[in-house]
């Protein structure tokens, strides 16, 4: 049988549901990062956008997706901010630690 | 403990990048824009509260005034959520620096003060000398409200910061007192315990108070002037 790339080009197996591309095998750039083998790890994060368009693009898709699963929702509860907060918290305990390592109780500092 | 107790109000830098910007523009995150006649539990919170506040707060404006609704609106968001924001533990609060709120005050304060003595400019300067003052009191009065229009912005920006900066502080103050008693005597520890539990419910309030209060001002200010 012919390559996958080959094979995949065409327009009918382009317009396949997700899930059958799946099974039959997707060209690595456009696998998940649950389908990538271990093996072709680092080519795959090699072929990532890193422009600033893409960070953008990722920025972007990671703050829809939280926000349509926890917020955007008919019954949104506390959780959803709370969970967005206590990451601020998180964030900024990580940029001070520096000077908040002086403070922990100890005999000599 | 002196260098511990100002460093939480160093600006932020995270391995040399001022990272102060991202903190600023993070009370945006959780305010999303409504797309919809019927939104999310969170967005319509906020639009109640926002209908709430706008229609308390530009009531005594003419339409010229109401003009500066979505100015004074956002403000007032602002505002209110950097402190509450900065009332979690670690956080940096941008409304401590009075950099910031001087940027925020004075052109504010010079806006409405323009608007005035270009569209009243007669009323504008009458503000100077008050009716009814007797003949050979005018040129002090005069120097008098001048000086009392100049002090507004400053007013406004050192209020905001005295507040919310004397807040935090007497916070980190009575925490570290509460610590250093545990190991002397529980019972005082406690009392200063229950001492810093009422600190904290007064600085939520005056957290959303100054907000409110910053933009009260300039609304009044915005009236005087239109």
């Amino acid at each position: 049988m012919a390559s996958v790339e080959m094979w995949y080009s065409s327009p009918w197996t382009k317009s396949l549901p997700m899930r059958v591309k799946t099974k039959l095998g997707l060209p690595l750039k456009e696998k998940k990062l649950m389908e990538v083998k271990l093996g072709e790890l680092p080519s795959w994060i090699l072929m990532r956008d890193f422009t600033p368009k893409g960070i953008a693009g990722a920025f972007q898709r990671g703050y829809y997706r939280y926000y349509n699963k926890y917020i955007n929702v008919k019954k949104g509860s506390v959780a959803g901010i709370s969970m967005v907060l206590a990451a601020y918290v998180l964030f900024n305990y990580c940029r001070s630690y520096k000077e908040l390592k002086h403070e922990r109780r100890r005999k000599y500092h | 403990m002196n260098e511990n107790l100002f460093a939480s109000f160093a600006t932020p830098t995270m391995m040399g990048l001022p990272i102060v910007i991202l903190i600023i523009m993070f009370p945006s995150i959780l305010f999303p824009s409504p797309n919809r006649l019927i939104n999310n539990r969170l967005i319509s919170i906020q639009q109640w509260l926002v209908q709430l506040t706008s229609k308390q707060m530009m009531a005594i404006h003419n339409s010229k005034g109401q003009t500066w609704t979505l100015m004074l609106m956002s403000l007032i968001l602002f505002i209110g959520s950097t402190n509450l924001l900065g009332l979690l533990p670690y956080s940096f609060t941008p409304t401590t620096q009075l950099s910031m709120n001087l940027g925020m005050a004075i052109p504010l304060w010079a806006g409405t003060v323009f608007m005035g003595f270009r569209h009243k400019t007669k009323a504008a300067l009458a503000h100077f000398l008050p009716q009814g003052t007797p003949i050979f009191l005018i040129p002090m009065l005069v120097i008098i409200e001048t000086i009392s229009l100049f002090i507004q912005p400053v007013a406004l920006a050192v209020r905001l910061t005295a507040n919310i900066t004397a807040g935090h502080l007497l916070m980190h103050l009575i925490g570290g007192a509460t610590l250093a008693l545990m190991s002397i005597s529980p019972s005082t520890a406690l009392i200063t315990f229950i001492i810093l539990i009422l600190l904290t419910i007064l600085e939520f309030a005056v957290a959303m108070i100054q907000a409110y209060v910053f933009t009260l001002l300039v609304s009044l200010y915005l009236h005087d002037n239109t």
